[in-house]
């Protein structure tokens, strides 16, 4: 028992932990002085106010917004097949690809950034939004092979086989039976890939360009000039964002099964 | 040209080793014929094959006259029962069932009417609206099979479909198969690796080995009569000793000891064999002097209806089981009458 409330104490403290910094960004979007400090003075909701009048904010959110699902669905569309593949198939060198399409995922985001940099701007020169797209594209796809991957490897595809049997077509057994089958997979990795390209720093930093920017990169040259609680107030937002998006999964899907 | 037919079959996954070699197999209107074997032997690709999963490199598979050898899985209305059941998860029971009928685009009355007599057949009306995770291994495995019989398919392909289930409930669910097979007259193929439930539900059985057919009979002349010590081996013979023909009916073992014979074999055929359970184990220096061996008894082990003992012979070692009150302890010395009527030549 007194092992058990040692252990409880402890998770405690890690939580704690984590928690405290967002605890204090929290506290600090609502304080009055012209910077950001902890403990604060008044209390104001002037720097939420802020936030919606500083346009590039609003535009760069849109942008990430745009850029964030667009890139997920395709990283959906090209990942669900390719996992698939992975899972069904005896390719040959499945273990190799494996580790191929996970690469972005264990190289630094710099080096990624700089060499899609290279690439799409530089030679290709594609506009600037098709090259946010892109990047934000190979970066999300990893995470979709990934966890689509080990949904689909916890399948029984002798589903599948029976259904063939039953009268669906192979492109029709894959909706009717493997898909629904897999749908906490599909919106594990949505949600995964989602939340780690509107985050993302590096790729955005160096495909970004003139008037066109993630919010990420706003936020960081907005904090490079100014200092003041506009930027907790962003992050309040989001993180609210976030827990709303979490609560509608958890409601309609459960978390336990996302997770 | 029998209702279901193999012909030359040969599947190899890369062009070297072959998965079966050169099958035939000839299965009648509503028989249920069972493919047995040891993991390994080919009766599940056999079974892919019938079934459309595993497109053959060679051969030609034909049903009721048809020629199905290219037709593909999804338009050969054959049902299948997997060993893992198969069922959909996302799917109530009466949705699992009805699947099949809902791809052939039956109206919902007809769908509703057939699924519920299938679900009254196997004993599952109660559990219509219930999801897979929520029943016991036997109620999935009669789903399994009710999905797979309302589609009123031409062949009833079972998959090893009872080695998920404990003993008691296996020899239950045998007998249900085995009656609605019957019910239906449907014409069934059974992949085993059990004998005694093989023996016990088929009308034929096919004893299979690395990819070809050994033997291709009823259950009561495999099990009286096997023809190779493959399929000896299979079924329970265990004792095994060359001999030579020396007359009509009679045969020498390598030791010179004489062993009659009550039935006619080929020349080719020159080992002995014997089950355990037909031996007939007798104190020293009794019993009749043809077929009959002296030993020594090495290994005495408790079977609880009977003793098995590892009995050492001139003609090497013999394993015998007796329920007789008379017992023997290790270091006896024994004689051991081979009957004229059990002694198989392979």
């Amino acid at each position: 028992m007194r092992k058990q409330r040692g252990l409880s104490i402890f998770v405690l403290l890690v939580f704690a932990f984590l928690c405290l910094p967002l605890l204090i960004i929290t506290v600090t979007a609502f304080g009055e002085q012209p910077s950001i400090q902890f403990p604060i003075e008044g209390f104001t909701f002037q720097w939420f106010k802020k936030v919606f009048e500083i346009s590039s904010f609003v535009d760069s959110f849109f942008l990430s917004l745009q850029i964030s699902s667009l890139a997920t669905l395709l990283a959906l569309a090209v990942g669900i097949p390719a996992a698939y593949a992975l899972a069904r198939y005896k390719l040959p060198k499945t273990a190799w690809l494996k580790s191929f399409f996970l690469s972005p995922t264990v190289i630094p985001g710099v080096v990624v950034g700089y060499a899609l940099f290279q690439f799409v701007v530089v030679q290709l020169q594609l506009p600037i939004f098709q090259g946010l797209l892109l990047g934000h594209f190979l970066i999300s796809l990893p995470y979709v092979i990934r966890v689509v991957g080990s949904s689909l490897e916890q399948l029984d595809f002798s589903i599948e086989e029976v259904a063939w049997t039953l009268g669906c077509t192979k492109p029709l057994a894959f909706i009717k039976v493997v898909l629904p089958n897999i749908t906490s997979g599909i919106f594990a990795s949505f949600m995964l890939a989602f939340i780690n390209s509107f985050n993302n720093i590096p790729v955005s930093q160096f495909l970004s360009g003139p008037g066109v920017a993630t919010l990420p990169t706003t936020l960081m040259s907005y904090i490079e000039y100014n200092y003041d609680p506009t930027v907790s107030a962003l992050s309040v937002l989001l993180m609210l964002g976030t827990i709303i998006l979490m609560y509608l999964i958890e409601k309609t899907l459960g978390l336990a099964s996302v997770a | 040209m029998s209702f279901v037919d193999l012909e030359d079959i040969r599947v190899s996954y890369d062009g070297k080793n072959n998965i079966l070699k050169d099958l035939n197999l000839s299965i009648e209107k509503g028989e249920l014929v069972s493919l047995l074997g040891p993991s390994g032997c080919g009766k599940t690709t056999t079974l892919r094959v019938i079934a459309g999963l595993i497109e053959p490199n060679d051969g030609a598979f034909s049903v009721d006259g048809a020629n199905l050898t290219k037709v593909p899985v999804h338009k050969r209305n054959f049902g299948m029962v997997f060993q893992s059941y198969a069922l959909f998860p996302h799917l109530t029971i009466k949705e699992n069932v009805g699947f099949g009928l809902k791809l052939r685009k039956e109206s919902k009355e007809t769908i509703h009417k057939k699924v519920m007599e299938m679900l009254e057949v196997t004993g599952l009306a109660d559990y219509a609206d219930r999801y897979p995770k929520q029943l016991s291994g036997g109620q999935r495995q009669r789903v399994a099979l009710a999905r797979a019989l309302v589609i009123e398919p031409k062949l009833l392909l079972l998959d090893e479909p009872l080695s998920n289930l404990d003993a008691k409930l296996r020899i239950n669910m045998r007998l249900e198969i085995k009656k609605i097979q019957q019910r239906l007259g449907i014409t069934s193929v059974f992949v085993t690796h059990d004998q005694e439930e093989c023996f016990s539900i088929s009308d034929k059985v096919a004893v299979m080995n690395q990819g070809v057919i050994e033997q291709f009979d009823t259950p009561e002349v495999i099990y009286n009569h096997p023809k190779t010590e493959f399929v000896a081996r299979f079924i329970g013979f265990e004792n095994f000793f060359d001999l030579t023909l020396v007359d009509d009916h009679t045969y020498a073992a390598g030791d010179g000891s004489l062993f009659k014979t009550a039935h006619t074999w080929e020349t080719t055929q020159k080992v002995g064999t014997i089950r355990p359970e037909d031996i007939t184990i007798l104190s020293k220096q009794s019993g009749p002097a043809v077929n009959t061996i002296p030993g020594t008894v090495k290994v005495r082990t408790f079977l609880g209806k009977s003793y098995q003992y590892e009995v050492e012979t001139p003609i090497g070692k013999l394993l015998v089981q007796d329920s007789d009150e008379t017992t023997y302890t290790s270091g006896d010395e024994v004689s051991l009458y081979i009957s004229e009527e059990k002694l198989i030549l392979v």
